[in-house]
């Protein structure tokens, strides 16, 4: 905005304000009205939806559900829908950091004197998109459901290892055939083929990138954490050709790292911290 | 409401000091600027408003604010701002509540939840009230954003607003995760961690960032109390900072008229009415689309 388009705004804005009406008790009335059904809307929600408490937090047991607040949905299906491992900074920070930016600098980079969103097309339409978008993922993370059943079919030795994978938590990140949800983390379906024991138990015990390590489980129930390791070590993908899945776009990039039985973290021998930066996570189980 | 005059401000009446020490003659207030200076000063410890507002001169802000004029065609898109204030203070009084019982420590934390819900006199309905009015707060910031973008209420001269109005939505956001881990059962807890691990993904502060919040590298003891001081004394102390400063300049610049409302401008106002501010520009100037009303 130049000068006289800043004064000829300041001149018509005085001119409404003096037509207009006084802030009290109009605006305030209107205001009091919306308090209430706030404060309503609330305490209807309180009664009806309850403020329900799950099972106490237990670092040591593993049947959990690593679902985030719903309005922390769209970032969260952001990982979903950036696959590839390398990428996985660029939708956990790098995304948002750019939307806020965007979003702070707004008034700096739109000079457009006009108002009306009729005669503004583009910020318009970048707006309902925005929303659209923002509603679509909140939609997906929504629906993205939290099964606790993997239906692949094992070998009975690893059936035990089958359970504890359902009932961990996996198939909220990770697939194994028909279940659980594809991604943040990679297709669990054929790991067995990429991944030797030993990778997938220090992938475990790491927990790369935003996956949360295993760690606790390895140690106060190593038999439940043998059976899991079994159980993902003897997944070869065998299931996969039944369905024809093979080759999705999100193993893809995992598959580079595959045969390589020692991808984790440089430093994750010495250090403790789960992580998991910056690091190539194609071992993520 | 009486405004009772200011002390020095008597139109230099001279003999104004010395009523006051007299204080012998209660009159009632007459128009003599002189005399009603006399009674104010007698009458003050009688009437509380009055003495308050001589020290502080509230009355004269509260005239301004609540007088002030709001342009033609306000509707009711304009209450989202306050309705998101008002659904602040609900979280700050719910929140206050929920304090009294509760214990930031990972051993007693789940059991003092167990013990407000279960136990307490309204605790699960207060504790709902909480948990519902987050989401409900996070709604109206969204829909207040988008009523801003869309009526272009960002632009000159509230650019400043908008910026703070989008601090206030990132410092709602951290509420909502770190007050996440609070209830301290299974859901909280994972869903904290995976969190906590999307921020070490970060690049250069990434790493700093997760360590920060779990007070540490590894999620201990402290992660709960460090998310619960700045869930309940850091944050809200800057949202109210924030909220001071957006509430100011939202009185200070006015709030904006619907962006399909144009003034219609003839040449007569636009001289009755010159802005001072800009010195720059013609006044015939406005005239040019001013009949777009």
């Amino acid at each position: 905005m130049n000068n006289r388009e800043k004064e000829q705004y300041l001149r018509e804005y005085e001119v409404m304000k003096k037509k207009g009406k006084p802030f009290f008790p109009y605006a305030v009335m209107k205001d009091s009205v919306m308090a209430c059904v706030v404060v309503g809307v609330i305490i209807f929600m309180s009664l009806y939806l309850g403020a329900e408490q799950g099972p106490k937090a237990d670092p040591t047991t593993t049947t959990y559900v690593p679902r985030p607040e719903w309005y922390f949905f769209f970032l969260f299906e952001l990982l979903r829908v950036i696959k590839p491992p390398e990428l996985v900074p660029i939708a956990t920070i790098g995304v948002p950091t750019i939307a806020m930016v965007l979003l702070l600098l707004l008034p700096f980079y739109d000079r457009n004197p006009e108002r009306n969103p009729l005669k503004r097309p583009i910020a318009s339409i970048a707006g309902i998109m925005t929303i659209i978008a923002m509603a679509f993922l909140t939609f997906l993370g929504a629906n993205a459901g939290s099964p606790t059943d993997i239906e692949i079919d094992v070998a009975p030795e690893y059936e035990a290892g089958k359970l504890v994978a359902a009932q961990s938590g996996c198939l909220a990140c990770h697939q194994f055939g028909e279940n659980g949800n594809n991604g943040p983390g990679p297709k669990l379906t054929e790991i067995g083929a990429r991944l030797n024991p030993a990778a997938i138990a220090r992938s475990l015990e790491i927990g790369p990138g935003i996956m949360p390590s295993y760690a606790t489980m390895a140690e106060d129930e190593p038999e439940k954490f043998r059976d899991l390791v079994a159980f993902l070590a003897s997944l070869n993908g065998e299931e996969e050709a039944s369905t024809g899945e093979v080759g999705v776009a999100g193993s893809g990039s995992v598959e580079s790292s595959g045969g390589n039985p020692a991808v984790v973290e440089p430093d994750a021998g010495s250090s403790a911290d789960g992580a998991g930066a910056t690091t190539d996570s194609g071992a993520t189980p | 409401m009486r405004r009772p005059p200011k002390p020095g401000h008597s139109n230099g009446n001279g003999d104004a000091p010395a009523a006051l020490e007299n204080g012998d003659a209660p009159s009632p207030v007459t128009d003599n600027p002189g005399k009603r200076l006399t009674t104010g000063a007698k009458d003050a410890p009688a009437d509380l408003v009055g003495w308050v507002d001589e020290r502080m001169g509230a009355t004269s802000f509260l005239t301004a604010m609540l007088m002030r004029k709001v342009p033609k065609g306000t509707n009711w898109f304009y209450t989202l701002g306050s309705a998101t204030l008002f659904a602040f203070v609900v979280q700050a009084i719910t929140g206050v509540f929920l304090a009294m019982y509760y214990t930031p420590s990972p051993v007693e934390a789940y059991a003092s939840i167990t013990h407000l819900t279960n136990d307490v006199f309204l605790g699960e309905f207060v504790r709902g009230m909480h948990k519902w009015g987050a989401s409900v707060m996070v709604i109206l910031v969204f829909v207040h954003m988008a009523r801003t973008f869309f009526f272009g209420a960002y632009k000159y001269p509230r650019e400043l607003n908008w910026v703070i109005g989008v601090v206030l939505l990132i410092l709602t956001m951290v509420m909502g995760f770190t007050g996440y881990l609070l209830p301290f059962d299974q859901r909280s807890y994972w869903a904290t961690i995976v969190g906590v691990n999307i921020n070490g993904t970060g690049p250069i502060v990434g790493p700093y960032l997760s360590d920060f919040l779990r007070a540490g590298p590894e999620f201990g003891a402290t992660t709960l109390s460090r998310f619960y001081a700045i869930h309940m004394l850091l944050v809200p102390g800057a949202i109210i900072a924030m909220i001071g400063a957006h509430l100011y300049l939202v009185v200070k610049m006015g709030t904006t008229a619907p962006p399909w409302m144009r003034a219609d401008l003839k040449p007569k106002d636009a001289r009755r009415e010159p802005v001072e501010a800009i010195a720059d520009g013609s006044a015939n100037g406005a005239s040019e689309n001013g009949n777009a009303s």
